[in-house]
């Protein structure tokens, strides 16, 4: 896995859903280094989510464009891969099957995608789960299986959209951990939404601080913190009351754990628990 | 059939009918065979209350006794094979019709609104009307009564195929369309290796119910024109006077449905991803 990240301009986007709606994202410009981990933090509603879409390529701005390693981009692509909160797993297929997806796609077929596979599941911690139906997995570990599928076709972007938050405490703090150490492995670079200051610090060599309404860069900020980080060191607690006191200047918002604004306006973006259920007649 | 332990009479042995009947497999095996017992004993009753009175007895053949002797000699002598392929090849094109038509149509429901929105009322509209209302139509469109036929069966079973497939899409997560994406799908992919595994069940859900109003239509299309098949045996058997030959033809209908239906059951189960 000689993979390496891609370096990524975001050139002065401005986004609305629709030409007479609100300016969703106002002219946002940022370089991100190769290899570097990117924490976007705002509250929801500020345009966050709908900024990674755009820069996975899966939503088109209204005005300025996305450059990886100076071109610019029109599509999605498996070099620059989005991680959702729901794992979204296949579950017709076993967890193999699905981490060897995109390179089935990209026309490797499973028995020659199999070694990488298992060498990514290896990494994940869930090496022995390759025959396994998704199904019977907890909602960490198929985040897991999601992140082996995210990293199977060697990706140089990885983008995370508040990917841990339907994770219990542990899980989450795990996964944090565990996914920057492979990025930094890697040398992938690293673009992660959220709303939690925690996982900004763990995760992130740099933070952005979002404004909403419309959404702007309110603060950019380097998080120089060495690793592994743990939340209890006071180095962290630190940069974690210094995040914090950008973040609370925000859009002239209190810190509240209420969220009043609605979220990101993304058709398809919340995805529902349940799988889809047939009407069997058995 | 016969029935099971249960009719065992009190002797030596009891105890161990006792141990038998509190195994779980045969409880289970108990009641369908209960219910089937229920039905031959209510044929059988019918039978004697026919034979019984001498304004009916002419038609006392139809009891159970007369129609398994006739289903013994049609089998022998080959006269059932000859009623039910026919049929069943019928059945088979009809469906096949229904499902090479109605399945993209349903993906074309599923997938695109405006499709969905101008076709909803259309084709509520002649989803309602009893698709033996095309019998003349058919006949007049199709050179062969056994193209008409078919072209019947499609137009029962269309129906649940593609509104089986369109309900089946509809229910998708939209996020397995992003991450295909993502991933690299075009749209080959995204048809084979999302789309179809995701609706799969739902599909074979659609097909299962074509396939009992296809088995319905069969008959009374077949009692038309042709000169051959199940229904045109019916009808035959009636206008001779057999009427243990037309029990028998009956009993073959409803088992050859059953096991069609059996075989769509097995499918669904061997393409669910569905836990429950």
């Amino acid at each position: 896995m000689t993979d390496h990240g891609a370096h990524i301009l975001i050139d002065t986007v401005t986004h609305r859903y629709r030409a007479k709606s609100a300016v969703v994202l106002d002219a946002i410009r940022v370089e991100i280094q190769p290899g570097q981990a990117l924490a976007i933090i705002g509250r929801s509603g500020c345009g966050k989510s709908t900024l990674l879409h755009i820069i996975a390529g899966l939503i088109r701005p209204a005005m300025g464009g996305i450059y990886v390693d100076g071109t610019r981009i029109n599509g999605p692509s498996p070099k620059w891969i989005m991680m959702f909160q729901q794992p979204s797993l296949y579950p017709w297929m076993t967890v193999g099957q699905n981490v060897a997806l995109g390179m089935k796609f990209a026309g490797t077929g499973y028995s020659k995608a199999k070694p990488r596979v298992e060498e990514l599941l290896d990494l994940v911690h869930l090496g022995d789960y390759i025959n396994t139906n998704v199904q019977d997995l907890s909602g960490g570990q198929q985040q897991r299986v999601a992140l082996a599928r995210s990293l199977c076709t060697s990706p140089e972007v990885l983008l995370l959209d508040e990917p841990f938050s339907a994770l219990d405490a542990f899980t989450r703090a795990a996964l944090r951990r565990d996914v920057r150490a492979i990025a930094k492995d890697l040398g992938i670079t690293l673009v992660l939404v959220t709303h939690d200051i925690d996982e900004a610090v763990i995760m992130a060599d740099r933070a952005l601080v979002m404004d909403a309404n419309p959404g702007r860069v309110r603060a950019d900020t380097m998080i120089d913190l060495p690793d592994p980080r743990h939340p209890a060191d006071p180095a962290v607690k630190a940069e974690r009351e210094r995040l914090m006191g950008l973040f609370e200047g925000t859009a002239g918002l209190a810190m509240d754990p209420i969220q009043t604004l609605p979220d990101d306006e993304i058709p398809d973006h919340a995805m529902p628990d349940t799988l889809p259920r047939a009407a069997g007649l058995t | 059939m016969t029935a099971p332990a249960v009719m065992m009479g009190p002797d030596g042995r009891s105890l161990t009918v006792i141990g038998l009947l509190r195994s779980p497999t045969l409880l289970r095996a108990a009641y369908p065979i209960l219910g089937v017992s229920g039905l031959l004993g209510l044929w059988w009753l019918g039978g004697e209350v026919i034979a019984g009175n001498p304004d009916t007895a002419a038609f006392s053949d139809f009891a159970p006794g007369p129609a398994f002797a006739a289903l013994g000699e049609m089998l022998l002598d080959g006269s059932i094979l000859e009623a039910v392929v026919p049929s069943l090849l019928r059945v088979g094109l009809g469906l096949l019709w229904a499902i090479v038509i109605g399945l993209p149509l349903g993906i074309l429901i599923g997938r695109v609104p405006a499709f969905r929105d101008a076709t909803h009322i259309p084709f509520q509209f002649l989803r309602m009307v009893s698709p033996l209302s095309w019998m003349p139509i058919a006949v007049m469109t199709f050179n062969t009564w056994d193209a008409a036929i078919v072209f019947l069966i499609t137009a029962a079973a269309i129906w649940p195929v593609t509104f089986a497939t369109a309900n089946g899409l509809r229910k998708v997560d939209p996020a397995w369309f992003k991450v295909a994406r993502n991933l690299g799908a075009r749209g080959w992919h995204m048809l084979m290796h999302i789309i179809m595994p995701a609706i799969a069940q739902d599909v074979l859900t659609g097909v299962r119910l074509a396939l009992g109003v296809a088995w319905i239509v069969l008959v009374p299309a077949e009692y038309l024109g042709v000169t051959s098949g199940l229904g045109y045996a019916i009808n035959d058997a009636r206008d001779i006077l057999e009427y243990d030959r037309l029990a028998a033809l009956v009993v073959t209908i409803g088992v050859l449905g059953f096991a069609l239906d059996s075989i769509c059951l097995t499918l669904i189960r061997r393409y669910s991803w569905v836990r429950g």
